[in-house]
């Protein structure tokens, strides 16, 4: 065993980028949950992303447009789940599980000829002088555009949610829609539009996987990570911060169990395996012990009555 | 003032099975007090709603201030100057109050400079309300501010209150109507939607009665008894409920110092609850909806056990049974919300009547369900209660609320109990219906059942109950009898008016 292999400044930089796929899957259903939607096609919306972003990075050789037409596919693969559960009205539930199915399927057709090829290097972003700091340097300014991106979006959703109209009207609309038709606020426009966001950043989460992480295309190579970024939410009690809390928790402890395994711990493998998810669920449902509860309309079927 | 604000001409609306209204014409003046009076279901809030925007009249035209006038959503009534005061709170819980008003303006100024507006109005109207605080957190009291204050913000010029009272104590109704009569001197409009006759007598300078869709009287209210009022409402003479003096009898059913903790995040602990009810007596419990009158009705019908000891029914400590061993032994219930507590909405009426009368009725035998009992038991119900339903198979959400709330009630009544609990059984009932569930009530009593009747409604539970008391903040005021109490004294065990000010008019 030879923990001294182990390089935190190393393991801090990777967590970050190993975090991004779940952070940007987690934001994009948060902002999905707070307008009232349980969207359970995470995991098909990510793959579906994955696979359109890696064609599209492979035939243009740019990851950036990649990248650009895996929120297109995942945004418009959302669009079914909308269509679904916003006009014909059915259960939210059954429709996300049905996209997820749907969108591992239609992924694995899509990709058939895909397999085995590998993608275009998406380039670190160029900080100069600045990547030459020590411990900071390659923990901040070491990364793809994607990670920054991706801290972007959980601070614009965090903006937009509590200092705007735009996100007061989307939370009213999650809360209780009943009140916002009410008030006159088109409360399925609104979903629409969130399920919309939601798809989209399941979709470049997905690409992130296939274009960087890994890089290749193989089926079903998400692996439950939609799965783990609905959890987060809920852990997360539908904030912003904490879901970038807990997608660093859960990617760190993913990357330190890895390099553990590596450094030949006497631990069983399977043990380790385990521990990230174990963590993060502990740690977040402490932080959820306070007083936020879900959105009051989620998961209800809105029919504006007469 | 003579000026026509607001003239509807001919509005007829239809739905699929019902026309909702049917050329119904009406003018409000500047400046007045407008009642619309009727029963449920007679068109009253389909009338507003189209006034307001939510609903498209098929026929008719509107004028307001003799400008053709057609809202096609919320948001241009608002415009127009058009206010409105929901029945059911149009409120978000999770939200602060500064939020909820931001959402109901057009163009909402900084959250900083809305605080101080809402200070400014809140204190001009005697309504004082905090901002920052979170609406799940407020009164219902303090929740209909909430929606007034939103509404005057904008300044407007007709202010449509649907059923505003219905959750105030005396003292905070008599604040309400101070400030709706600083509003109506300075000009502004008010359609008052009540069934609350006494208080239109009191408020309204003019009054529409609408039955069945169509205007079929206007009168002065203060010109006018409240029984008149009532049968134009109702286009038939009304039965008053008749009482028989009965006997105190014996202890039936015991409450010491009986506490609970809230069920829910937003709910009401009981604290220290005694009380002792006797056979052939009904016990009103009175009450500002939200004090723990759900907590209590749980804690009775066994949805949520209590501790030893705190509730004795004929000797016995059944603080520990749930709802079915308490059926069994003679106590039922009938909670409130006939859809979802009370009722189960999509089942149909006969498995409606399955569900809380099988015990009694012997509807099941070895855990087989006799149908053809229930469908007979079903009937029974409807025949005795006056149920109109198509028949006993249909579903409970397709009748209205009034006939589903006989339903649940005669289901109960039916079964024999030795003490029956209700909670609301006339809440959004038309009065003849609410007199026969009165009556049912009284004749259960007469007949050696002892009764508890918990209700927002205290004309009601002066009516009828034999000893009266009321919760406020889950605590039970000292029983007192109800004859001879007089509305001050019942304001004050409700809890006075939680703090609220008079407006400074």
């Amino acid at each position: 065993m030879d923990l001294s292999a182990i390089n935190p400044v190393i393991l801090i930089a990777a967590l970050i980028s190993a975090a991004t796929p779940i952070l940007l899957a987690a934001t994009g259903e948060l902002v999905a949950e707070r307008a009232g939607v349980l969207n359970l096609g995470v995991e098909g919306m990510m793959i579906t992303g994955a696979i359109c972003g890696f064609i599209i990075a492979v035939n243009t050789g740019s990851p950036a447009l990649g990248f650009v037409m895996a929120a297109v596919g995942g945004a418009a693969l959302s669009l079914l789940f909308a269509f679904l559960t916003q006009v014909a009205l059915a259960n939210q539930v059954a429709s996300g599980l049905a996209l997820t199915l749907f969108g591992l399927g239609l992924s694995a057709l899509m990709g058939q000829s895909y397999v085995g090829i590998k993608p275009p290097r998406m380039e670190d972003v160029a900080f100069g002088p600045l990547g030459d700091i020590p411990v900071l340097g390659p923990i901040l300014f070491s990364h793809d555009p994607i990670v920054y991106l991706g801290i972007i979006i959980v601070a614009s959703v965090w903006a937009v949610l509590t200092f705007t109209r735009a996100g007061l009207v989307l939370r009213a609309v999650g809360e209780n829609h009943d009140a916002a038709h009410a008030l006159g606020y088109k409360v399925k426009r609104i979903r629409t539009m969130a399920i919309m966001f939601g798809g989209a950043c399941a979709g470049m989460g997905g690409a992130y996987i296939s274009l960087i992480r890994v890089p290749q295309w193989t089926e079903g190579m998400t692996a439950g990570v939609g799965w783990i970024a609905l959890a987060l939410v809920v852990f997360a009690s539908w904030k912003p911060w904490r879901v970038l809390l807990g997608a660093y928790l859960f990617g760190g402890i993913t990357q330190l169990q890895l390099n553990l395994q590596g450094a030949g711990v006497a631990i069983p493998v399977e043990y380790l395996a385990m521990s990230p998810y174990i963590v993060t669920i502990i740690v977040l449902v402490i932080l959820s012990a306070d007083k936020s509860r879900a959105p009051g309309s989620l998961g209800r079927i809105f029919h504006a009555s007469q | 003032m003579t000026d026509i604000l607001l003239s509807l001409h001919e509005l007829t609306k239809a739905y699929p099975d019902v026309v909702a209204n049917d050329s119904v014409s009406l003018e409000i003046k500047q400046g007045e007090i407008h009642a619309l009076l009727g029963e449920n279901g007679a068109g009253k809030s389909t009338l507003v709603k189209m006034i307001y925007g939510l609903v498209k009249p098929d026929l008719g035209e509107m004028h307001l201030n003799s400008e053709t006038f057609a809202p096609a959503d919320p948001r241009t009534a608002r415009a127009s100057g058009i206010g409105m005061v929901f029945q059911h709170f149009s409120l978000f819980d999770a939200l602060t109050v500064a939020e909820n008003i931001a959402l109901g303006m057009e163009t909402a100024p900084k959250m900083r400079q809305l605080s101080d507006q809402i200070t400014q109005v809140s204190q001009a109207y005697g309504l004082p309300l905090s901002p920052d605080r979170i609406v799940g957190d407020l009164s219902a009291g303090e929740q209909q501010r909430v929606e007034i204050i939103r509404c005057l913000l904008q300044d407007p010029k007709l202010l449509i209150m649907d059923e505003p009272t219905s959750v105030l104590t005396p003292q905070e109704v008599s604040i309400l109507f101070d400030t709706l009569n600083k509003l109506r001197s300075e000009g502004t409009s008010i359609l008052y939607i009540s069934h609350k006759l006494e208080e239109i007598r009191t408020l309204c300078d003019t009054a529409t009665i609408l039955r069945l869709g169509q205007v079929v009287g206007a009168c002065i209210p203060a010109e006018t008894s409240a029984r008149d009022m009532a049968e134009m409402m109702v286009g038939a003479k009304l039965k008053t409920p008749q009482r028989t003096p009965s006997l105190q009898g014996e202890e039936v059913l015991k409450l010491t110092s009986l506490s609970l903790p809230p069920a829910a995040a937003f709910g009401m602990p009981l604290r220290e609850i005694s009380l002792t009810l006797h056979t052939g007596e009904v016990l009103g419990i009175g009450g500002v909806a939200g004090n723990g009158q759900d907590e209590l009705l749980g804690a009775l019908s066994g949805e949520t056990c209590a501790q030893a000891g705190m509730i004795t029914y004929k000797g016995r400590d059944i603080g520990h049974l749930g709802p079915n061993p308490r059926r069994e032994i003679g106590l039922l219930t009938a909670p409130e919300e006939r859809l979802g507590h009370a009722a189960a909405p999509d089942m149909s009426l006969i498995e409606n009547a399955m569900l809380t009368g099988a015990q009694r009725e012997k509807l099941e035998r070895h855990g087989v369900l006799d149908w053809a009992a229930a469908q007979r038991f079903a009937e029974r119900i409807i025949g005795a209660f006056d149920v109109r339903t198509p028949s006993a198979a249909n579903a409970a959400r397709s009748l209205s609320g009034g006939n589903l709330q006989k339903f649940v009630i005669g289901r109960e009544v039916l079964q024999r109990p030795d003490v029956l609990v209700v909670n609301q059984p006339t809440w959004g009932v038309d009065a003849a219906a609410a007199a026969a569930i009165r009556q049912a009530l009284l004749d259960l009593a007469a007949n050696g059942a002892a009764v508890i009747v918990i209700s927002q409604d205290l004309d009601e539970l002066m009516e009828i109950s034999d000893r009266f008391a009321a919760l406020n903040e889950g605590r039970l005021s000292p029983l007192r009898p109800a004859a001879g109490l007089t509305v001050d004294e019942i304001g004050l065990m409700m809890g006075g008016a939680h703090g609220m000010e008079v407006a400074h008019v």
